[in-house]
């Protein structure tokens, strides 16, 4: 956002404390105007190029999107008996669960294991946590035939002994659970230190019920393949090892994800990060990749254990085979290999290409399971382009609200004592 | 203070621990159950041998289940030139096959299985599937949130999706007449309608009995085995073939597990993590934190 390093040029400074620059306690509204007037917010609004591309998106998207709702899912989707999961769960709901569980990986890594040193990421990681799965949930509401029935499984009419039980439970239950572990930095910007004394008395046990939660339904979203033995391919099924792949992928993926996401965040916005943040990303980023290679490498192993196991060797021959191998060797091997040139040689640069490649390999092994390969004795099928539509007008109301918390809230930077500012 | 927030927090981990064997008890109880199927439950025998492709059970069905006149009279057989599967439109299709080396085609009726014990029941979340005991699977479209992981499910391809509607779309599939004819004992409308006797209604341990006398009566005629006697459980519906199952558009993959017994790797698992993860982490946060505790204890005995 280049505008905004023009205003800090000129001499303005972004929020990060109670007080504006003449010593005046700032508003609510002047804090989410950046404490800009309202003209000059508007104005380097309008001029970020890429603001235009987001309307261009919301306006045709969001077309799209409320036909959805007036005309049904037939008029955006093929209306697929066979394939009844489209692209806004195979997408929606089973690649942005996983890639939004760095919040309980960095929550773990701090709280319960006392490693501090990954304090300046941990917020940013649970913040990319909470709204992966708040815009799945989304997702999931744009997909559902009745999406107003939504709390049916909660109070209506239950099914325990069902897989998706435990997924609406958990996610619902982990998504309070995150809002909560990011209410002190709410807490900090609002100028309500009460609520944050009182998560943090809590925080320890918000964090394990994160890690239980995280770890039934991450695996729980693999084992709802398990009641498609023969639709999905043997490659990319295995009955008792399929919660686990998606549990171990899982733990790469967020930890790759937040390598990303930090990447951007320092390129796009370094203006809003504070020292503590930039200064300390690189030794972090090579902190996550270590983590992450070691999630790659057991998630290896058990994937090469459950064609062992189930007898698939045979069908690595075929042309499904060379696929699988290519989402293998592409998007788990290559970055293992990469992570681990880049925490020898010290290069973050190098570690952050590599979990760019993990992100998107896990992305194809989420959209393999669910459409690519599900069905492979049947047909192909190929999402409507309202579906694809859809999908991106979703993910990029993901991306402006990501923006606008990282712009106002503590996460990139750390917030100011009263102390210090009237001091 | 901090023996204080460890009795607290040993207090919230019991109660968890507490909440955790109760709902894993339930559970394994729901998963454990390996359910052969009522002894009472009806089904039906459909012998392929028989079957001319005429389309009268498509014409009984709709008409008794009230679905919307289809783009191509049931009279019209041009139909059979592809292959069909059941839609929102028709709970029951029949389907042409021609099979190598014999000189007329075989036909072949699709709906739902009406399997003893149901994928698509054991995968809803909202409980909207009943297995009768009368032997149908019939679906409550009324608490039904439309996540169509039964659709997934279904080692079929049975469950159709009202998409095009948009205040109710629900699922729509064979309940077999439970409503109007099962529930009082009468058989299905497609069954009564048939002219060639190629439906037979019956007990499903009878069905079975005359499956295998007609097998051992024509041993040339028929394929040496019932389809659906013991696939994915078994089903109400099952089928008798000249031809080999898979030449009539059969999957002959489907193994005789249930679907539920692949799903039952994993919740086995769930009990187990929501009881052993909340003393194992909170152990690791004690021995990862015992050296900041052991400074803190001795700045205050310092101070």
């Amino acid at each position: 956002m280049e505008r905004m390093k023009t205003l800090i040029a000129s001499g303005k400074t972004p929020v990060a404390r109670h007080y504006g620059p003449d010593k005046n306690k700032l508003t609510i509204k002047d804090k989410l105007l950046l404490g800009l007037s309202l003209s000059d917010y508007l104005a380097q609004a309008f001029r970020n190029p890429v603001n235009w591309i987001f309307a261009v998106i919301f306006a045709f998207g969001g077309y799209v999107t409320v036909t959805r709702f007036l005309f049904g899912l037939g008029y955006v989707t093929h209306s697929s008996y066979d394939y009844p999961w489209g692209l806004f769960l195979g997408f929606g709901l089973f690649t942005m669960v996983p890639l939004s569980a760095s919040g309980f990986m960095l929550g773990t890594t701090v709280e319960v294991f006392g490693r501090h040193d990954f304090k300046p990421i941990e917020r940013l990681a649970l913040l990319n946590g909470l709204l992966g799965y708040l815009f799945a949930v989304i997702f999931l509401q744009v997909d559902l035939g009745q999406p107003w029935r939504l709390i049916y499984p909660m109070f209506v009419s239950l099914g325990p002994a069902a897989v998706l039980f435990l997924v609406a439970w958990h996610v619902a239950t982990y998504l309070s659970v995150q809002v909560a572990e990011l209410v002190p930095a709410f807490a900090e910007w609002a100028g309500m230190p009460k609520l944050k004394i009182f998560i943090k008395s809590i925080i320890l046990g918000l964090t394990i019920a994160g890690i239980i939660l995280s770890t039934l339904h991450q695996g729980a979203l693999g084992a709802l393949f398990t009641y498609a033995p023969g639709k999905v391919h043997p490659l990319w099924f295995s009955a008792p090892f399929q919660w686990f792949h998606y549990f171990c992928s899982s733990i790469f993926a967020g930890l790759c994800m937040l390598i990303v996401v930090s990447t951007i965040c320092k390129k796009t916005m370094s203006w809003r990060c504070d020292s503590n943040f930039l200064d300390n990303l690189d030794r972090l980023t090579l902190g996550l990749a270590k983590g992450a290679t070691l999630a790659l490498i057991t998630y290896l192993v058990i994937k090469i254990i459950a064609i062992a196991h189930d007898g698939d060797w045979g069908y690595l021959a075929s042309g499904w085979g060379q696929w699988y191998m290519l989402e293998m060797g592409a998007g788990v091997i290559l970055p293992m290999i990469l992570f681990t040139i880049s925490i020898r040689n010290n290069l973050a640069g190098l570690a952050r290409f590599a979990a760019l490649i993990a992100v998107l390999g896990i992305a194809l092994n989420r959209l393999n399971t669910a459409l690519f390969t599900f069905n492979w004795k049947l047909y192909q099928e190929i999402p409507h382009w309202r579906e694809v539509m859809i999908c991106i007008f979703v993910y990029s109301l993901y991306i402006v609200t990501y923006r606008f918390i990282l712009y106002r809230l503590p996460i990139l930077y750390t917030w100011k004592k009263d102390e210090e500012a009237v001091g | 203070m901090k023996a204080m927030n460890r009795r607290k927090f040993l207090k919230g981990s019991l109660l968890g621990g507490a909440a955790a064997s109760v709902i894993g008890k339930s559970k394994n109880a729901d998963a454990a159950a390996t359910f052969g199927g009522y002894p009472e439950a009806m089904g039906v025998l459909v012998d392929l041998t028989r079957c001319v492709g005429c389309r009268s059970c498509e014409a009984a069905c709709n008409k008794e289940q009230g679905l919307p006149a289809p783009a191509q009279p049931f009279d019209d057989l041009s139909v059979l030139d592809h292959k069909r599967r059941t839609s929102e439109g028709a709970y029951t299709v029949v389907n042409r096959y021609e099979i190598p080396g014999q000189d007329h085609p075989l036909f072949r009726k699709i709906q739902c299985n009406h399997c003893n014990e149901p994928a698509c029941l054991t995968s809803c979340f909202v409980k909207a599937y009943t297995k009768t005991p009368e032997g149908a699977v019939i679906y409550d479209p009324t608490v039904c949130v439309g996540c169509r992981t039964c659709m997934v499910a279904c080692p079929f391809y049975v469950p159709a999706y009202s998409y095009s509607s948009v205040l109710n779309p629900v699922i729509k599939k064979c309940i077999f007449c439970y409503d109007t004819r099962l529930k009082f004992g009468r058989p299905p409308a497609c069954v009564e309608a048939c002219p060639r006797e190629v439906l037979t209604f019956g007990k499903r341990q009878d069905l079975i009995k005359i499956g295998n006398q007609r097998i051992k009566n024509y041993p040339d005629l028929y394929e040496d085995h019932i389809y659906g006697e013991n696939e994915v459980g078994g089903t109400s519906w099952m089928y008798l073939s000249s031809a080999p199952f898979e030449q009539v558009g059969f999957d002959t993959d489907l193994g005789t597990q249930p679907i539920l017994s692949y799903v039952k790797e994993f919740l086995t698992v769930v009990p187990m993590v929501l009881t052993i993860w909340p003393a194992l982490f909170a152990g690791f946060h004690l021995l990862a934190t015992r050296k900041d505790v052991q400074k803190k204890e001795e700045k205050t005995e310092k101070s």
